[in-house]
């Protein structure tokens, strides 16, 4: 980086045409970037303004700015004849699911990742083959047999009977990810605690996961974000009222095409989206500092 | 602690033993080098004495109880490893502290030895850095001190200082031997320099392929290698060795015929290809010698107090050193000899040091004086 910068710098100072040139890939690059990306930037304004105006004249001029939409914040909400359940049990019901499938992810995908990554058993390398393959099945597959399994044990409308659903969907992939982290330990600096007087647990949680810190946290926060974005094993699954999450209060909004508020919709749709952004905004620092070493740099 | 190997076996694949049926015993408080060539084995069984690895087969012994089961924190050792093996997420001072925190030691007293340590390895100034900030040379001196900082009953040190300077190596060598024997830690060393393995170790294990080939003392490991192998691997510059044949007890070198003693040879009759060994050490300039050669000068190397002369006989090269002072041309006609006692001989095909071993440690006994290196 150091060395990079550097070149940048003399070069400035020696032939200031040649910079304009070097410039030319990048505005090509950001050019075609930016033309790609407009449709998604504009969605995205759109539902912004459409949340706060009355209604959009053609489609896309806003007229009379409100916040009639937002309503649903503090009163609740009719909608199609029915009233609808209050948004904030939806969004603690969404903060439940998620939190839970976050923490049981990480605790059983850390400890079956170690297992791969360290652990000489029987059936390993075959397990490992066939773990991708488990991620790739589509869950919609599943659903009936999901069905009569919830519907066995008696948490079909249940949120922590489709939190298990969605941990078993969600293990292999995590296993895997955290793996690639585990392997990157070097087995030296387990054995070290070990001679230094620790035992084998011991030297997992003291030396092994605080090296692995980066790839905990890039795991919790994918696993929090796909169970926010959850949808279709929660309306499957999740019949009461007093279960619903945001996704299926979304839903609940456009189930009938005649009768769609979109300003409503599009409030509601922000609203969803708002804890997403923030967590993001948070995390990504911890996202982006991946790395483990310590060894020996040759 | 006394240390004792017995019949250990291991291997990785199944295929090939990695560790072939090795014994070694190492004697409370005894300083032991392990010598061989990259690959030999060397790292394994160190980390079988820490217990990391289990042998497939043999018995491991501290003070004649068995400890093969005995796990690696009960076996009070330090271990310095090949790649230093710091932990990446403590400083310097938690890593030092680290075997202290794991015996319970309360804090002050574990922060006051640490930096005991530290001093001792020269970085009582890098305690709050973390392992990446540091060079390759400081790392490892982390790593001595962690090895060394709760005093282990066993001391393990795998290739410790091959990242130091030259002065730097020589303080930590003296700062090693000097807490070995002032705690009686009976130590294993392993190491790519011999000089540090001769200087050191009480004792020398010569490895190859998973096997010891020779244990003994420096000394005798240099005057009497037991075989090809031990005698190629010791000594710098190395042993210069010729193509010569044996019958009976006339030696055919170059284009002489030596007459040899009855004394000097364990070797029954018949004819053999040998390769005579002559240590650079043992061959004089000019004809004082037993055994004459005439040569060419290949090539002239001062190393300040002396110079390497690599000598042509025939299409054979040695090396030996002259006086520093001697003018030594490119091309020059020499003539070099040595003494019949200097040579060793071994056979071409099995390696086996034909001399006889009390005729060498008579002579062991004799030339000692003027033989140290
Ligand atoms: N964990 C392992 N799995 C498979 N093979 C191994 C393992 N560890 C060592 N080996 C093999 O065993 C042999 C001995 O290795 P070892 O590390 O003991 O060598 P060494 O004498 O320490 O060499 P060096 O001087 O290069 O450190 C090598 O051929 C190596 O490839
Ligand atoms: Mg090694």
């Amino acid at each position: 980086m150091g060395a990079t910068s550097y070149r940048a710098e003399t070069k400035r100072v020696l032939t200031p045409v040649s910079k304009r040139k070097k410039r030319i890939p990048y505005i090509i690059a950001y050019g075609v970037l930016g033309v790609t990306t407009l449709p998604v930037i504009l969605m995205y304004l759109w539902l912004l303004l459409r949340s706060f105006f009355e209604q959009m004249k053609y489609g896309f001029i806003p007229v009379h700015f409100t916040l009639e939409n937002w309503q649903f914040l503090w009163s609740s909400v009719e909608h199609g004849g029915s009233s609808l359940p209050s948004i904030w049990t939806a969004t603690w019901n969404s903060f439940v699911f998620s939190g839970t499938l976050t923490i049981l992810e990480v605790i059983i995908g850390v400890m079956a990742g170690y297992a791969l990554a360290r652990i000489e058993f029987p059936g390993r390398q075959a397990l490992m083959k066939t773990t991708l393959l488990l991620h790739a099945f589509p869950s919609i597959a599943l659903l009936i047999a999901v069905y009569y399994i919830l519907n066995f044990m008696g948490l079909f409308d249940s949120l922590f009977g489709v939190v298990l659903v969605k941990t078993a969907l969600q293990i292999p992939m995590t296993a895997w990810i955290v793996k690639g982290f585990f392997d990157d330990v070097p087995w030296d600096v387990e054995w070290a605690g070990l001679i230094d007087g620790c035992s084998r647990l011991k030297v997992w949680f003291t030396i092994v996961l605080p090296l692995i810190k980066p790839g905990i946290a890039a795991v919790s926060i994918f696993s929090f974000l796909s169970g926010w974005s959850e949808f279709l094993l929660l309306y499957t699954f999740i019949l009461s009222d007093g279960n619903v999450t945001l996704s299926s209060y979304l839903q609940r909004l456009i189930s009938d095409p005649n009768l769609v508020n979109y300003g409503l919709l599009s409030a509601v749709s922000l609203f969803y989206m708002l804890p997403v952004l923030l967590f993001f905004i948070f995390t990504q620092k911890s996202l982006m500092q991946v790395s483990v070493g310590g060894g020996k740099r040759v | 602690m006394k240390i004792e190997l017995k019949n250990i076996c291991k291997s990785f694949n199944k295929k090939t033993n990695t560790i072939d049926n090795l014994s070694l015993t190492i004697e409370d408080g005894e300083f032991v080098a392990l010598l061989g060539p990259s690959g030999c084995g060397k790292s394994t069984t160190m980390l079988m004495i820490a217990g990391i690895y289990k042998p497939d087969s043999g018995e491991i012994y501290f003070e004649d109880q068995l400890v093969n089961d005995l796990e690696p924190k009960d076996r009070n050792i330090g271990m310095v490893f090949q790649s230093y093996a710091l932990y990446p997420h403590m400083t310097v001072l938690d890593n030092i502290a680290f075997p202290l925190k794991q015996q319970k030691v309360p804090k002050e007293e574990r922060i006051k030895r640490a930096k005991q340590v530290a001093e001792m390895v020269q970085l009582e100034h890098l305690l709050d850095r973390k392992p990446s900030e540091l060079s390759g040379g400081q790392q490892q001196r982390v790593a001595l001190a962690r090895a060394i900082v709760k005093k282990p009953k066993v001391l393990l040190l795998d290739e410790p200082m091959s990242n130091l300077d030259a002065r730097l190596k020589i303080e930590m060598r003296e700062e090693i031997s000097r807490i070995q024997k002032e705690l009686g830690i009976t130590t294993i060393l392993v190491t790519h320099d011999q000089e540090e393995a001769m200087t050191m170790a009480d004792r020398i294990a010569v490895m190859k392929e998973g096997k010891i080939i020779q244990y003994s003392t420096p000394m005798e490991l240099y005057k009497y290698p037991k075989d090809y192998f031990v005698a190629q691997f010791i000594g710098t510059p190395p042993m210069n060795f010729l193509k010569g044949k044996l019958s009976n007890r006339r030696l055919h070198l170059q284009n002489m015929t030596i007459e040899l003693d009855r004394e000097f040879l364990n070797f029954h009759g018949g004819e053999a290809d040998v390769n005579v060994g002559i240590r650079p050490h043992d061959l004089k300039l000019g004809n004082s010698g037993d055994i004459l050669f005439k040569g060419t000068v290949n090539m002239v190397e001062p190393i300040g107090h002396s110079q390497i002369v690599n000598v042509k006989i025939c299409n054979e090269q040695v090396r030996f050193f002259v006086e520093p002072n001697t003018k030594m041309e490119y091309g020059r006609e020499i003539e070099i000899s040595a003494d019949i006692s200097a040579i060793h001989l071994f056979d071409a095909v099995t390696g086996r040091n034909l001399k006889n071993v009390h005729e060498s440690q008579r002579q062991v006994k004799e030339y000692s004086f003027h033989s140290q290196e």
